[in-house]
């Protein structure tokens, strides 16, 4: 939490240490800004009028995609292949210590005429998919439980783990029950925070750095906007997303493609949904693997090793840029004692969060 | 190929308050009450304490050299941190000035608001802040009169922007 | 430029202070007409673009996700724009960039706003634009930051508000041969000097109204779009700039930001003499200054100039430089980001000569369609070639 500073404060450091790292002045080598946020997270109108002067982007073109931050990315990636910018920053901040009736506000973004009147804890929504998704796909209790641990274990190591926590399954199920059959310990908490990233195209990268990290495949989609219009039992969002991304970036096998995968974890379940959709496991199989320890940060695949949401916070609009984050200095090699050895391919994957169907991927290489 | 198509009829149907008086249509109001306590971060805690105090500050830039109100830690134009406090007077120009009919939510008022922005002395030409005007005729407010904070007596200030109940002329018209 | 951007289809519903029609039944009603004019199908469209202004109007947080069926973006990407009142323009902006960039050849655009959700007056929801702490606690509402702007753009130049009066007496007259819109009337000048002061010295028919509306284009790569039709309108220059938060440190009397996003867009498009070379422009012209404050914003006028323009005529349909020939804003109504994406249909039609009663007499080939936003501080240019 960050009460000290505002949220323009918080993203003109965030944006400093961008622009150090990557070696460029926002007012001379920037051509394009763009900022993920949402009205309501950040108690404003019309979010845009508050964001250049601390990004340095005063006069200059700065835009507002009011999506997920790997969203942002993928405007990034097209402003700089339609050649309206060599270099372009993406910035997305979540500044919950503002708010003081999240609870309310996630409940504003249903239906107002058919979902609204459901007078409770917006995340019914998580607890209605869970429901489906184990019925539909036979994934147990347990092994929802295990990616809470799994996480929040990892994130012992991460500084940046706010929420670490060495747990067993059973302190998990037995926490207290957020939307049945969801507990709180599976359920992320939101943090404070700023991330900015800077863009380049291929000619300018190879001038500024010399550990760039490639986009090779972005794809973002969205399901229907109705709840009880959806398969609950998969993430179609990010099945179609990935088949995108990964039709761009030439992956055939995703399954054994990656070195490691950053993907959402803003629920227990969502981890093993997500997987699914992402192919890195068998639909119905993500739980079992779990379980195996298949995607613990020393098993085959690597899920998470960061901690994730779960182990770290959940960053509103955010939280597409944490894992885009935590995946860039695996690839860097900058993970200090979470890296994951030898690690030159990452994906990456997002949701907006409860009530939405919308979520992205990227592929990344170095 | 052509496949632009004259179009003859544009969708849409208009519903009156008259229409829903009548009963013609259902009309259903919630109230959604968003609730936030913004952090005001270092540089506006800092602009507020002091106003509490009766007094105005301001930051200054070392690279370009401007003092900057509202104040910021962050210089906008050069993109660094700025460099210090300076305190400014509380007197300025109106930079332009409104009179205003109608409240926030557009209805009318009885008495009208006069607002402003006043360039304030002391700092780089063209810094102003939004305030009220007031003790003073609206039809006599021009572009460029000298103006002077009013404030709250030193028990009612709460280290609010309002602590500066309006800016009133100086000296003669 | 990598990829050449054609629009190939456009469609609008009315606009009007209150409509029946759902936000999502608004959007599709403009989608649906859009893509039928492009002779498309939902199936056709590879990517789509939305854009609406603040949230809380409709009354929905996350609007985007909301609106995105009416918009038939289930199972595509999606991206929702915002840029304040910029937005109706920019919404093409971000179509052009997701064909420019290669992603995608067909991009729908689709700008929506309800604004008469919101009780008990839509003006409300602008008191949140205002900054939580310096300026909200005295009351704010937008008019203040347009009468203060109006007032120094007076002072600086001399102008008198007749003359600015005229603007809106041009536009609403206009309006008249707009099938949608909502306020399209033969008014005097002397009609707006007697209307109410609502924050002097603006006056009631200084100013567009609330509305509700939606309108949509489709966008095309080069390749598809020469399939398509042969009257592609071609979006040869975008641009946009955002001007720095602090309001009150900069001089109100000239737009910059419009100034920098126009010769984005005007280099772009290869253009060295606007004045000369845009045929046509849809100004943002929700007060009727506005519409001269940009246009000197968008070298169309030089500083001060344009209100000789508007006075001599040049500015009206039969006129050297017509100027929202739609009748803009002010005459057809503000959906906030619908109303930008009205004028780029309005250029749209204008450069195909489908605009009927509106059609400008002059031989338009080039086009210029801009929006402006938050707290002066966004301008977004787009222009469009026949």
């Amino acid at each position: 939490m960050t009460p000290g500073l505002s949220t323009r404060e918080l993203m003109f450091e965030a944006g400093s240490r961008a622009y150090e790292d990557a070696g460029i002045d926002p007012r001379k080598d920037v051509q394009s800004f763009i900022c993920c946020t949402e009205d309501f997270w950040e108690g404003i109108s019309i979010t845009d009028e508050y964001m250049p002067d601390q990004l340095g982007a005063v006069l200059k073109p700065l835009c507002t995609i009011s999506s997920d931050g790997i969203v942002g990315l993928a405007t990034a990636y097209m402003h700089i292949m339609s050649g309206i910018a060599d270099v372009a920053v993406v910035e997305s901040h979540s500044k919950i210590s503002d708010v003081l009736n999240p609870d309310e506000i996630s409940s504003f973004a249903l239906d107002p005429i058919y979902n609204h009147h459901v007078n409770a804890d917006p995340r019914f929504v998580a607890g209605l998919e869970m429901t489906r998704y184990l019925k539909d796909t036979g994934t147990k209790r347990d092994h929802c439980a295990q990616v809470a641990v799994k996480n929040k274990k990892n994130a012992l190591l991460n500084p940046r783990g706010v929420h670490g926590a060495n747990l067993d399954k059973r302190a998990v199920l037995s926490s207290k029950v957020a939307a049945s059959p969801l507990t709180e310990l599976e359920s992320s908490k939101t943090i404070d925070g700023s991330i900015v990233f800077v863009f380049a195209s291929a000619q300018k990268a190879k001038k500024l750095s010399n550990h760039t990290v490639w986009i090779n495949g972005i794809g973002w989609s969205s399901d229907t906007p109705w709840i009880e219009d959806r398969d609950m039992s998969k993430a179609a969002y990010a099945e179609q997303s990935a088949a995108r991304a990964y039709k761009m970036a030439g992956v055939r096998n995703p399954a054994t493609f990656f070195d490691l995968a950053e993907v959402d974890d803003t629920y227990s379940y969502k981890e093993l949904q997500s997987l699914e959709a992402l192919k890195l496991a068998a639909k119905g199989k993500a739980g079992k693997m779990v379980e195996s320890g298949a995607f613990n940060r020393d098993g085959r695949l690597p899920v998470n090793a960061s901690g994730g949401s779960l182990g770290v916070g959940h960053l509103l609009e955010a939280t597409g840029l944490h894992r885009v984050l935590e995946a860039v200095l695996q690839l860097r090699g900058q993970a200090g004692r979470l890296q994951i050895p030898k690690a030159k391919k990452a994906l990456v994957q997002s949701w907006r969060g409860i009530p939405t169907a919308t979520g992205a991927v990227a592929v990344l290489g170095n | 190929m052509k496949v632009s198509q004259k179009i003859t009829s544009y969708p849409g149907h208009e519903i009156t308050p008259e229409d829903i008086k009548e009963g013609k249509y259902l009309d259903a109001v919630y109230k959604f009450e968003p609730k936030y306590s913004w952090a005001a971060g270092v540089a506006i805690s800092r602009f507020l304490a002091e106003l509490k105090e009766g007094k105005i500050i301001a930051r200054k830039c070392m690279n370009c050299k401007r003092i900057l109100v509202p104040p910021r830690m962050y210089c906008e134009q050069c993109f660094r941190p700025t460099d210090e406090w300076i305190q400014i007077k509380d007197t300025g120009t109106v930079n332009t000035y409104s009179i205003s009919h109608v409240g926030t939510d557009a209805r009318r008022l009885k008495t009208p608001i006069l607002v402003a922005v006043v360039d304030l002395d002391g700092a780089t030409p063209g810094m102003g802040i939004l305030h009220n005007l007031g003790e003073v005729e609206p039809s006599k407010i021009k572009v460029g009169m000298k103006v002077r904070a009013v404030w709250k007596s030193s028990s009612e200030r709460q280290g609010a922007i309002t602590d500066i109940r309006y800016f009133k002329p100086i000296g003669d018209e | 430029m990598k990829n050449r951007v054609a629009i190939v289809g456009a469609g609008m519903t009315l606009f009007r202070r209150r409509m029946l029609e759902s936000p999502k039944e608004l959007s599709f009603e403009a989608t649906r007409m859009a893509l039928d004019s492009a002779g498309l199908e939902l199936k056709d469209i590879q990517s789509v673009v939305s854009g609406s202004a603040p949230d809380a109007f409709d009354g929905v947080h996350m609007k985007g996700e909301y609106l995105l069926d009416g918009m038939g973006g289930i199972g595509k990407p999606n991206q929702r724009v915002y840029v304040g009142g910029g937005t109706g323009v920019f919404t093409p902006i971000g179509g052009w960039w997701n064909v420019a960039s290669g992603m995608y050849d067909t991009c729908l655009c689709v700008a929506e706003e309800k604004m008469s959700p919101l009780h008990p007056h839509p003006q409300y929801a602008f008191w949140s634009i205002f900054d939580q702490i310096l300026e909200r606690p005295l009351g704010t509402t937008l008019l203040w930051i347009f009468s203060l702007e109006m007032r120094r753009y007076m002072h600086k130049y001399g102008i008198k508000e007749e003359e600015i009066a005229s603007v809106a007496v041009k536009n609403k007259g206009n309006a008249v041969d707009h099938p949608c819109a909502q306020l399209g009337a033969k008014i005097t000048v002397e009609d707006v000097m007697n209307s109410e002061p609502i924050c002097w010295p603006v006056k009631r028919l200084d100013v567009s109204p609330p509305s509700d509306g939606a309108a949509a284009v489709v966008l095309a790569s080069e390749k598809v779009a020469k399939k398509l039709t042969d009257q592609p309108v071609w979006l040869d220059g975008v641009g946009w700039t955002l001007d720095s938060t602090h309001w009150t440190n900069r001089d109100l009397a000239y737009p910059e930001y419009v100034e920098k996003a126009a010769w984005m867009a005007y280099k772009m498009a290869g253009i060295k003499k606007p004045r000369k070379e845009i045929d046509i422009a849809e100004v943002y012209d929700p007060f009727d200054y506005k519409e001269l404050h940009h246009m000197e914003g968008l070298q169309l006028a030089g500083k001060g100039e344009a209100p000789q323009m508007a006075v001599d005529g040049v500015t009206q349909r039969d006129g050297d430089l017509p100027v929202c020939p739609s009748g803009g804003l002010l005459g057809v109504g503000n959906p906030i980001a619908a109303a930008g994406m009205m004028k780029i249909c309005e250029v749209f039609w204008q450069l195909r000569g489908e605009a009927g009663k509106r059609q400008v007499k002059k031989d338009a080939r080039t086009g210029l369609a801009q929006a402006w936003g938050d707290l002066m501080q966004v301008g977004t240019v787009a222009v469009m070639r026949s």
